[in-house]
């Protein structure tokens, strides 16, 4: 691959998987508010 | 209020069905050939740029307004629109949000149920020993309805094995039914779409039949033509892939929204999910369809295939591409990249059904199970004339006006709803209520003033494009005096069916020209069809609101 092609791909690809797997761990790791809260798994679950 | 026993289980549940809504067929077909049309490499800056100032703003506005609405009571866009702002007007915008969804489901049902056909076919070595051109003739005769394939009137039996499921998954509700297929579909999509993009960038030349290494088609996508990016076509195409990526302007973010409450977050939510996609559309999508196929067919044979659009690729190339890897990898592949689709579009489709079964349990008291029926009903009816009439235009018709007139119709009246008369005051605090991230000030600004503004110019250069979409030469002819001539795929040329009485004068053979007097026929009654379906949205919904302004519920 020519450089300028392969430097744009490769910082494409790292940013936006970096970007990605931030918010998504973030949301993961975020505690879950007081119940009542939106979702029903927890329900019933220690905080 | 309307009462829902609606709920997601899970905060993981939501991301996922949210990405699941927004990852679609065009993340794998479409992106790279916008891509390697509009700049190649250096597409991807106004494509990033369009998504930060104009695809998460949207998201943000979307999912607020789902939340407010929900809040209140309505579970799609029409009421949930009309509560924020006193001008009856809105409740018929919101009208969009019902059009939109059952408009695109009824045609995007059909193209899901290709991928279903394409999975038995991979399965069951169909394509093994046939060449190029009889994988495209298969193709041509699946929908042909008159032509069998395997399967007698094969088309239309996916089409409801298609229909069947979804309608079966929607009738499970929320967390039973479309939280627990994004749960197992998005990291199925996910596994495919890795398997097979470490497949094809590391494809070498003259392994398995290939002709060029990976690294051609990798180059070919990536190498940026930076002068592109002064050119303002390239940035309505970033524009309108970030558009359509997003599933914005459709109303099903709103429906998947409006179950949250209202202290939970909604900001970090929309970041999830919105990038998530574009992790599935550039780094999935960039690495699997053109790098396989420029492989294969070389660079100018894939122009020449890009020209006609990405489900081309798809469905007419890729099948016969993999049968060159062998009887077991070839159908393993095949599976894998119709079954990625398949979840792409399902996780698409079942979301369209949100709004509508939304819709009908808040205003009809209907039970879960009644609603999905409802709607598969309805995507039946709407839906045959779409496989019917295919090689008539119907399917192409039915996408341009719900799946992207309509689009930037509603996205352009939302987001001056929310920014102008809700108050961007108010839609600020609702952005940030419950938030667990900090949420710029920056989008303030842009949610104020540069995202309605955007998407005002979008719709109208959509309406106004000019022939062959050289706007300068546009205006130099227009000063010159000699008028603007519309792009037959301009929303002007298309309802005056430019493009078909173009093709009728200088047509000479008798055949022909019945041919395209019936399909400008069948093109004025699949648009006249979509009309009295709006109408009938309005006219339900007007009722809706009479009953609610009775009961002093809105």
């Amino acid at each position: 691959m020519n450089t300028s092609a392969l430097i744009l791909m490769l910082s494409a690809i790292v940013g936006i998987t970096a970007v990605t797997g931030y918010f998504f761990i973030k949301v993961l790791r975020t505690k879950p508010k007081d119940e009542p809260d939106s979702y029903t798994d927890n329900d019933g679950q220690p905080r | 209020m309307n009462q829902t026993n609606q709920a997601w289980g899970s905060r993981i549940g939501l991301i996922l069905a949210m990405a699941g809504n927004a990852v679609g067929f065009g993340n794998f077909l479409r992106f790279p050939v916008q891509a390697i049309q509009n700049g190649g490499g250096a597409f991807i800056i106004p494509y990033l740029v369009s998504f930060l100032i104009l695809g998460l703003p949207l998201l943000f506005i979307e999912w607020s307004i789902g939340r407010y609405g929900g809040s209140r009571g309505f579970h799609s866009t029409p009421l949930m629109m009309q509560s924020m702002d006193r001008r009856r007007m809105w409740k018929y915008v919101g009208v969009f949000g019902l059009f939109c969804n059952i408009g695109i489901a009824s045609y995007y049902c059909y193209l899901e149920s290709w991928t279903l056909a394409y999975i038995f076919h991979s399965a069951t070595g169909t394509f093994n020993g046939m060449n190029q051109h009889q994988v495209v003739q298969l193709f041509s005769d699946y929908v042909s309805i008159g032509k069998t394939t395997l399967i007698p009137f094969e088309p239309i039996v996916f089409f409801l094995i298609c229909l069947g499921i979804n309608v079966y998954i929607l009738s499970k509700g929320l967390s039973g039914g479309v939280e627990k297929v994004a749960k197992i579909g998005m990291p199925l999509l996910i596994l495919f779409g890795i398997i097979l993009a470490i497949r094809a960038v590391t494809l070498k030349s003259g392994v398995d039949g290939a002709v060029y290494d990976s690294s051609v088609g990798l180059n070919f996508l990536w190498t940026p033509h930076f002068d592109s990016i002064y050119n303002p076509k390239v940035w309505f195409a970033a524009a309108s892939q970030i558009f359509f990526t997003l599933s914005l302007g459709m109303g099903s973010i709103h429906a998947y929204s409006s179950y949250l409450k209202r202290k939970d977050d909604i900001a970090l939510n929309a970041m999830s999910a919105g990038w998530m996609n574009e992790f599935v559309e550039v780094v999935l999508g960039g690495a699997i369809i053109i790098p396989i196929a420029v492989g294969y067919l070389g660079i100018d044979r894939v122009k020449e295939l890009a020209a006609m659009g990405g489900l081309g690729l798809g469905f007419k190339t890729i099948p016969y591409l993999f049968s060159q890897w062998g009887h077991v990898i070839g159908a393993v592949a095949g599976v894998m990249w119709f079954g990625l689709l398949f979840f792409a579009g399902i996780t698409s489709s079942l979301a369209m059904g949100t709004p509508v079964q939304g819709f009908l349990e808040d205003e009809f008291k209907w039970s879960r199970r009644k609603t999905a029926l409802a709607f598969g009903g309805i995507i039946l009816i709407l839906g045959l004339p779409t496989i019917l009439f295919f090689n008539q235009g119907v399917f192409d018709e039915y996408d341009y006006w719900t799946g992207s007139f309509a689009l930037f119709v509603f996205a352009a009246f939302e987001a001056v709803l929310f920014a102008w008369f809700f108050g961007i005051k108010k839609g600020w605090e609702e952005i940030n209520t419950g938030a667990d991230i900090r949420v710029s000030r920056i989008f303030r600004f842009l949610i104020m003033w540069v995202t309605p503004v955007l998407l005002i110019i979008v719709f109208l250069g959509a309406v106004f494009t000019p022939v062959g979409n050289d706007w300068a030469a546009a205006f130099h002819g227009l000063f010159q005096g000699q008028g603007w001539i519309f792009d037959h795929g301009s929303v002007v040329g298309k309802l005056m069916n430019s493009g078909l009485k173009e093709q009728l004068a200088s047509a000479t053979d008798p055949g022909l020209i019945a041919d395209i007097k019936y399909r400008i026929l069948l093109t004025n009654l699949s648009r006249l069809l979509l009309v009295a379906l709006f109408v009938g949205i309005s006219l339900i919904v007007r009722k809706a609101y009479y009953k609610h302004k009775r009961e002093g519920t809105i």
